[in-house]
């Protein structure tokens, strides 16, 4: 029998496909590298390199390789580069901490980058197959990072929470993919579509269904939606820092993108209207239970991990009416805009940790506003845009999310978004108070450094610049629904 | 004849499944859990999948077993202490869940539904010369990234278990 060497275009996989390879390399050149600096601005440019390579094929008509297992259009690269934006941000943060923490070790950002590389594959797969080894691929990243100040219990036990929830969310998901594969025939999902709309009595399957509840938990996992979200503060809570700030923004945009991919190409509204009311029942007690436990806490990582679970449900608002036009787009913005609020806002965390010392409590924050004038104001910037209030990017974002679920008809979800973000002003208020108008006698010390600093201003002039540029911003996303599909 | 060679197996295999399950000493149910393994790639074998009952030997009865029963005499924990069942809640609903894929798996047996076409027979799919070709081609990229996967895992286990930073527990 002859073998055909199938057609490979790699510019499909091109920003993953970099970032892979100079992980690789960056893993052995990091041996001769005695200052681990210079390994992060080695990193940084390794991400350049992956961004850029996705710009020429920026609008341009969508291409399918691997045997149409990998997709290239303009969703993927702007997933591409919102985990670009949030990658390096994140390595300006870790940086000092690590050293700081005394667990800086050059493995730190060959992970980051493989495991950013896996995310990155998650909006370009177009077969559940590669779905699921993406996340896999992307969960083991993960469990490293968030392992990665093992000499703290903490960091231990929330590798070993991630690890146990992980496993489980992965058994969902095959167990999902298994059966829809049994009914259809197949894992390409371009084809599953195409099967169930030639094919009255696969749609009514019920193994079909149950097969789309599992791929639904599978995700709901990762995108820490209720009532699957029970790992996210406590994995938040222990895990160093930056990591933390990494998972909330750049593993929920993955987990979205590949949702995203799924209800659209696998499981389109007009073929298969069931999930809808599903997920809008879901989004709806995602919103309400993570704004209400926020409020609750006292400590800020708990809170930023809760005030994540809430944004999941926000964002899933948009999922809901993804039939309708403008639906994608306001997606894309609200996971953007997002994105970079929650990664600044861990920032703060990591300016008031020392060594082995944990100072997450709300209390702590006690006047840190008028000794890191620049911290400060970009917490407030993050606090604020989270609480939804104009110009900032967070409000442009509730307001597009909310006005196409009420287009599709879901006004009630609309209502209980808003319900519940005006409970969420309440404790995003309280930590501007906290900054602002609190002294302590002994205040905490913070550490602010040149990067960490670069990495806040930047994450906050882009929320605010987001805000501003709301219609440029969307029309840049949105040559994505142009080219569809 | 194939019925009841599939029978012989199906019982060797579910028989010690459950003396697994029920034997005290760690090691005994390290070995019958072996013998499970091999009854699982016999019932591969008749399925016409060659290439899968030699990966559950090699990989499970092989490989995986000899890590088990070497975790299990290293910690010298053959004789399991006596048991405080921790989760007394755990057994109900466990039966339960049990009954639940018993029915489940009755009804898929006798509720078939219309069986879905697929271009490939049995043959096609289990032997090993196919199987290389498709994950060459059809299947080159999920190949190709389960490498990267299990390139970031063995850093992983080399990262989280350096020496260099060990003794400084807080």
């Amino acid at each position: 029998m002859e073998f055909q060497i199938p057609q490979t275009d790699f510019t499909t996989i091109g920003p993953p496909l970099v970032l892979s390879v100079w992980a690789t390399a960056l893993l052995l050149i990091d041996l001769f590298i005695a200052n681990k600096r210079t390994t992060a601005i080695l990193a940084l440019v390794g991400l350049a390199a992956g961004a850029a390579v996705a710009l020429p094929f920026y609008g341009q008509t969508p291409r399918v390789s691997f045997e149409g297992m990998a997709l290239l259009d303009d969703t993927a690269i702007a997933i591409d580069w919102i985990l670009t934006l949030v990658t390096a941000i994140t390595i300006l943060f870790a940086m000092d901490y690590l050293k700081r923490q005394a667990i800086e070790m050059g493995e730190f950002y060959p992970v980051l980058l493989f495991t950013t590389s896996a995310m990155m594959m998650m909006a370009h797969g177009r077969n559940l197959i590669v779905l699921f080894i993406s996340l896999e691929w992307l969960s083991i990243g993960l469990y490293i990072l968030a392992g990665f100040a093992y000499p703290r219990i903490r960091s231990q036990e929330a590798a070993m929470k991630y690890l146990l929830y992980g496993a489980f969310a992965a058994g969902f998901l095959i167990y999902g993919t298994a059966l829809v594969y049994g009914v259809t025939g197949t894992v390409d999902m371009a084809t599953i579509a195409d099967q169930l709309r030639a094919n009255q009595a696969m749609r009514t399957s019920p193994l079909l269904l149950v097969g789309l509840g599992l791929l639904l938990i599978g995700f709901g996992y990762k995108i820490s939606m209720v009532p699957f979200h029970m790992w996210t503060p406590d994995v938040y809570e222990g895990s160093p820092t930056p990591v933390s700030a990494y998972m909330s923004a750049a593993t929920k945009a993955a987990g979205f993108a590949a949702l995203l991919r799924v209800v659209q190409i696998a499981f389109p509204v007009d073929v298969l209207p069931t999930w809808q009311i599903i997920v809008a029942i879901l989004a709806a007690l995602t919103m309400v239970i993570g704004n209400i436990a926020a409020v609750a806490q006292s400590n800020i990582k708990r809170m930023l991990a809760y005030s994540s679970i809430a944004h999941a449900g926000f964002i899933l608002c948009a999922l809901v009416a993804i039939g309708e036009p403008g639906a994608v787009q306001s997606y894309l913005y609200y996971i953007l805009a997002y994105a970079l609020t929650n990664l600044g806002a861990f920032a703060v965390v990591i300016a008031l940790e020392q060594a082995g010392e944990e100072r997450f409590d709300i209390a702590d924050l006690a006047g840190i506003g008028w000794r890191q004038p620049l911290l400060g104001a970009a917490m407030a910037v993050f606090m604020l845009s989270l609480a939804g209030v104009p110009p900032l990017a967070g409000f442009f974002a509730k307001w597009l999310v909310f006005q196409v679920a009420y287009q599709a008809g879901f006004w009630w979800l609309a209502l209980i978004g808003l319900l519940s973000s005006v409970v969420s002003a309440f404790y995003y208020l309280r930590i501007i108070v906290n900054m602002y108008m609190r002294e302590r006698s002994e205040p905490v010390p913070s550490f602010t450094t040149a990067p960490l600093l670069l990495g806040v201003g930047v994450a906050a002039l882009l929320v605010v610049v987001q805000g501003f540029l709301t219609n440029p911003v969307l029309t840049l996303v949105g040559q994505t629904v142009a080219a569809g599909r | 004849m194939e019925i009841a060679f599939f029978i012989i197996t199906a019982l060797l295999t579910i028989g010690a499944a459950v003396a697994m399950v029920l034997s005290h000493n760690a090691v005994h149910s390290a070995l019958w859990l072996v013998l499970n393994f091999f009854g699982v790639a016999v019932l591969y074998l008749l399925l016409n999948a060659p290439f899968l009952a030699m990966v559950q030997i090699t990989v499970y009865a092989g490989a995986i077993m000899v890590l088990f029963l070497f975790v299990i005499m290293l910690l010298g924990s053959e004789q399991g202490q006596e048991e405080v069942n921790g989760l007394p809640w755990q057994t109900p609903v466990a039966l339960v869940m049990g009954l639940l894929l018993v029915v489940m798996a009755g009804y898929a047996l006798f509720f078939p539904g219309t069986p879905v076409p697929t271009t490939q027979t049995p043959n096609e799919i289990g032997a090993p010369d196919i199987l290389a070709r498709k994950l060459f081609s059809t299947y080159l990229l999920p190949f190709e990234i389960t490498s990267v996967l299990l390139l970031v895992a063995l850093i992983g286990a080399v990262v989280l278990t350096m020496k260099s930073r060990e003794g400084d527990r807080v």
